[in-house]
Order: C-alpha cells, then structure tokens, then sequence
C-alpha cells in the first residue's frame, strides 16, 4: 500500500536514493559507534562487569527471576480469561441488572492504571495483613486490568459476527445460551486470536511493574546484579542481558499473534465451494475492503 | 474520608499536576516522533524503513519499566547524564509511546484512498509533498480514535515514574505512608483524580468515533 505514495523511481530517484540510503547507513553507524565508544569508554566491556554470569548461584538467581515473571504472567492469563469469560457473558446479558454493574466494573477497571490496581493489594495487605505478598499484588492488578481488556474483545468478536449467523441459529430453535456457546464464540475467538494474544504481550510486558511493588521478577533481580559493587556497578550488562529475554519472550508471542492474524485473513480466500464460513472481518476500523458478499470467499484478488 | 484527600492536598496538587506536565510534554513529543517514524516505515528508502520497522518491533516488545530503569539507573554508568528525574520520565515515555503513535498513524496512512496520492503524484509532487499535504492531514481524522486509546494508556504509564523517583500521582501512596494515613483511601482518591484525567479523553475519543463513522 506504501508503494502508492511514490512512483516507481526512474534514474534520478534511484540515484537519490541511493545516495540517501548511504547517509542513512552512514549516520546510523556513526550513532551505533558513539554508543559502542560511550559504553567502551565507562568500561562496560570490561570483564569485571562481566564477571558475575559465570557464577552457578547467580545463574540460577537470574533463572528465578525469569521464572518468577513467566509464573505471575501465566496465573494472571488464567485467571484474566476466566473474567473476562464471566464479564463478556455479563456485558451481553439480556437483564439490565446484569448488564450495569458489569458494564461499570469493565469501564472501571480498564481507566484505573495497573500500577495503582497493584497498590491496592500491596498498600491493603499492609494495612489488613491479608498474608498477600507481592506476588498475589502482580496476578491481581494484572488480572483485573487485562481481563477487562479481554472482556472487551470478547465482546466486539462476539457483535462482529455477521447478524445472519444470530438470526439463523435462532430460527433453528437454539436457546440464548446455546446461540452464543455453539454459534457466536467459536466464530468470535478466531476472528480475535491475534488481539488476544496482543494482550498477552501486554501481560508479560506488565509484569515488569513488580519491580516497583518489590516482587522478586526478572527486573527486580536485575537491579540487584546491577548494583553490586565488587562488579563494578554492572547495570548496563545486566540490562542488555534482561532485556534481551523480555524482547525475545515478547517478540516470540508477537510473531505468533500476526502469523494468526494472517492465517485469519488467508482463510477468507478459501476456494468456493468449500462450507467454512467465512472469519468475521475484524473491526479495527480500518479493514477498507469490507466485503460486502462475504459468502462469496476467493474472489478477494489481495 | 475527605480529611486524607485536605489533610494532605498539597501532595496530591503537586503530584497530579507531575503527572499531567509528563502527559502533555511526552505527549506531544511522541506525537512528533511517532509521526516521523511513520513516514520513515513508508518512505522509499529501505535504510529508512529498516529503522522505522526495527525501533517499532524493539520498544513494542519491551516492558516501559525496563526503558525506564535502564535511563535511570544504566545511562549514567555510560556518561549520558539527563537533567533530572523528571526528564528521564519524559524520554522514557516518549521512546516507548512513539512506537505506538507510529503503528497508529501507519495504518492511517493506509486507510486514505489510494487515488487521493495518485492524483497527488499526478500533479508532480514530491514524496514529502504526498505524505505531508494530502495523506497524513485524511490519516489523522481517521486515527483520531486510536490515537486517543494510545494517549489514555500514556496517561496511565506515567504512573510507572513513581518507581523511578519522580513524585507524581503514583508517587502518592509511598510518600503518604510516613504519614499514617489510610493507604487504601489515598488510593481511592488517587483513582478518582485518574478518572477524572481520563473521563474527558474518553468523551473526546467516542466524539471523535462518531464523526468519523458519519463520514465513512
């Protein structure tokens, strides 16, 4: 689609740029240099700052620390799904009683900042001593912010789903219940896989914020090895090593979420003649080629 | 109730109005950044989309505590000293949420109807001149609503500089509990000063929605 905002470079635009491809590649090299000399220059190579991830217990502290994180995200996925489950079916509820209040929690929750959600199981443990330590402070706050989230696009892949499908189960005589179980969700979770699994980035991505209510995750232990002073202060080698797990954990669910996004989108051309029903269109707003026929699948040409 | 919000309003004037300097100030500056990401992700230079491609799939995937933990506590070990805690706040979130307004205004770019940079390119313009004076002005008014989602999640992020030294509004709670007060009411009305921070935008975004939609 970008292609469309140039034309296609004669001689003079392949020159151009060309020659700007070359200042680019040459500035960011200059700036990559600087970054090398600044850190060569405080001596972040040097092996002292080093040293300290050949030691067996401090390995095995790091490994903590990793473990830690991937236990708060996992308990926090499982226990966010199972309210945004309960919330969805809320929000879609035929009662108005139903409906309000769940309506409220969701907007609520969703408006408050995670950090401050996890205050208030840190700062109410304090206070009541509920034996709550940190790590039940990271799963709940997480578990109430992302589960709202969740409860949302459990919900608009519920009204995504074409009308027809609605109309069709119902005439067939299926309950409220049976309608949305058997014909709606299934439909629903496929077309919202890939948001889905974007809110689980933003899970793991979150746990981080453990650091500040003190629990022993992957950050936390990282400033620990940074501020050890008989390496030399090393936080630049830590960090390059934390954020080279959490970049790579992050960026393996990415992945994951576009290869379903476009296995989605793909799914839409199935030859005709074949009875999969067509994945509902995504309403992110900007799906331009909203096929007005969806029925009519592998005429798409994109 | 009330006597935890007057007995101590100093502190939370002082940290609500931290927190909207952060909002505003990084706001804007990933407003800039962002947008100019954006033009590089679709710019004919391949130099240029591998760095937009690559800052955005690096700080997406990166939790804002670590951008702001390695500002605060790793650059000063490489000699890169900034200003005060405050504007390690203020770099932290504006590198983190420029990748985000990036995505945004890119997939704007892409929902302006590809005859409008035809008929740009048609009467001689530049690539700039495409970009600048016809696409992103159309791009902007359809991405007003995710780019208000993006603006309210920045609002919530700043809380994050509460663990990094700076008093605004996350910074509440901690410097309230010297003074034995009520945790759980400080943190009641600290939400009830985010709602009201937040409510407007949300106002602002569902208006924006429905202009919008009347006009596609």
């Amino acid at each position: 689609m970008s292609a469309v905002l140039y034309d296609v470079p004669g001689p003079r635009a392949r020159a151009r740029n060309m020659i700007l491809n070359v200042v680019v590649v040459v500035v960011l090299l200059a700036a990559v240099a600087w970054i090398v000399y600044r850190l060569n220059d405080t001596g972040q190579f040097q092996s002292r700052r080093w040293a300290q991830f050949q030691y067996k217990s401090i390995q095995e502290q790091l490994l903590t620390g990793l473990l830690n994180t991937l236990k708060a995200a996992g308990l926090a996925a499982v226990l966010a799904f199972l309210f945004a489950a309960v919330f969805a079916a809320a929000r879609i509820s035929d009662h108005k009683w139903v409906r309000v209040p769940a309506t409220f929690v969701v907007e609520l929750f969703r408006a408050i900042p995670v950090l401050i959600l996890m205050f208030f199981f840190y700062y109410g443990n304090l206070q009541f001593h509920l034996g709550l330590g940190p790590f039940w402070a990271v799963v709940f706050g997480l578990t109430l912010y992302n589960g709202s989230v969740l409860a949302e696009i459990f919900r608009a892949g519920i009204s995504a789903v074409p009308k027809g499908q609605r109309e069709a189960a119902y005439a067939t005589g299926l309950r409220k219940n049976q309608v949305v179980r058997l014909i709606l969700l299934p439909q629903a979770i496929r077309a919202m896989l890939p948001a889905i699994v974007s809110q689980l980035v933003v899970l793991l991505k979150d746990t981080a914020l453990g650091f500040i209510i003190t629990y022993n995750e992957l950050l936390y232990v990282a400033k620990q090895m940074g501020g050890r002073l008989e390496f030399g202060f090393p936080y630049i080698p830590t960090y390059m090593v934390v954020a080279v797990v959490y970049i790579g954990l992050c960026s393996l669910l990415s992945i994951l979420a576009r290869y379903l996004e476009g296995r989605t989108r793909r799914s839409r051309k199935i030859a005709p003649g074949t009875d999969v029903p067509p994945a509902a269109p995504l309403s992110d707003g900007f799906s331009r080629e909203g096929n007005a026929f969806p029925d009519l699948g592998g005429k798409d040409s994109n | 109730m009330l006597s935890v919000l007057t007995d101590n309003w100093e502190l939370f004037r002082d940290g609500f109005w931290t927190t909207i300097k952060l909002f505003v100030v990084s706001g804007l500056l990933s407003l800039v950044l962002g947008t100019v990401l954006a033009g590089f992700r679709v710019s004919p230079v391949p130099a240029l989309r591998a760095i937009g491609t690559g800052y955005v799939n690096i700080l997406r995937n990166t939790p804002l505590t670590l951008v702001f933990a390695f500002l605060v506590f790793g650059a000063p070990k490489m000699g890169i000293e900034l200003p005060s805690y405050f504007w390690s706040a203020i770099v932290a979130l504006t590198v983190y949420t420029s990748a985000f307004v990036c995505e945004v205004v890119r997939s704007g770019i892409n929902t302006v109807s590809p005859g409008q940079s035809e008929a740009a390119r048609a009467v001689g313009m530049t690539f700039l001149q495409v970009l600048g004076i016809v696409v992103l002005p159309q791009a902007f008014r359809a991405i007003q609503p995710p780019l208000m989602s993006v603006m309210i999640a920045l609002l919530k992020n700043t809380t994050i500089a509460a663990g990094f030294s700076v008093l605004e509004a996350g910074a509440i709670p901690a410097a309230i509990a010297e003074r034995g007060e009520n945790q759980m009411l400080t943190l009641v009305w600290i939400t009830i000063g985010f709602l009201i921070l937040i409510i407007p935008l949300v106002f602002l975004q569902r208006w924006a929605e429905r202009r919008t939609a009347v006009a596609a």
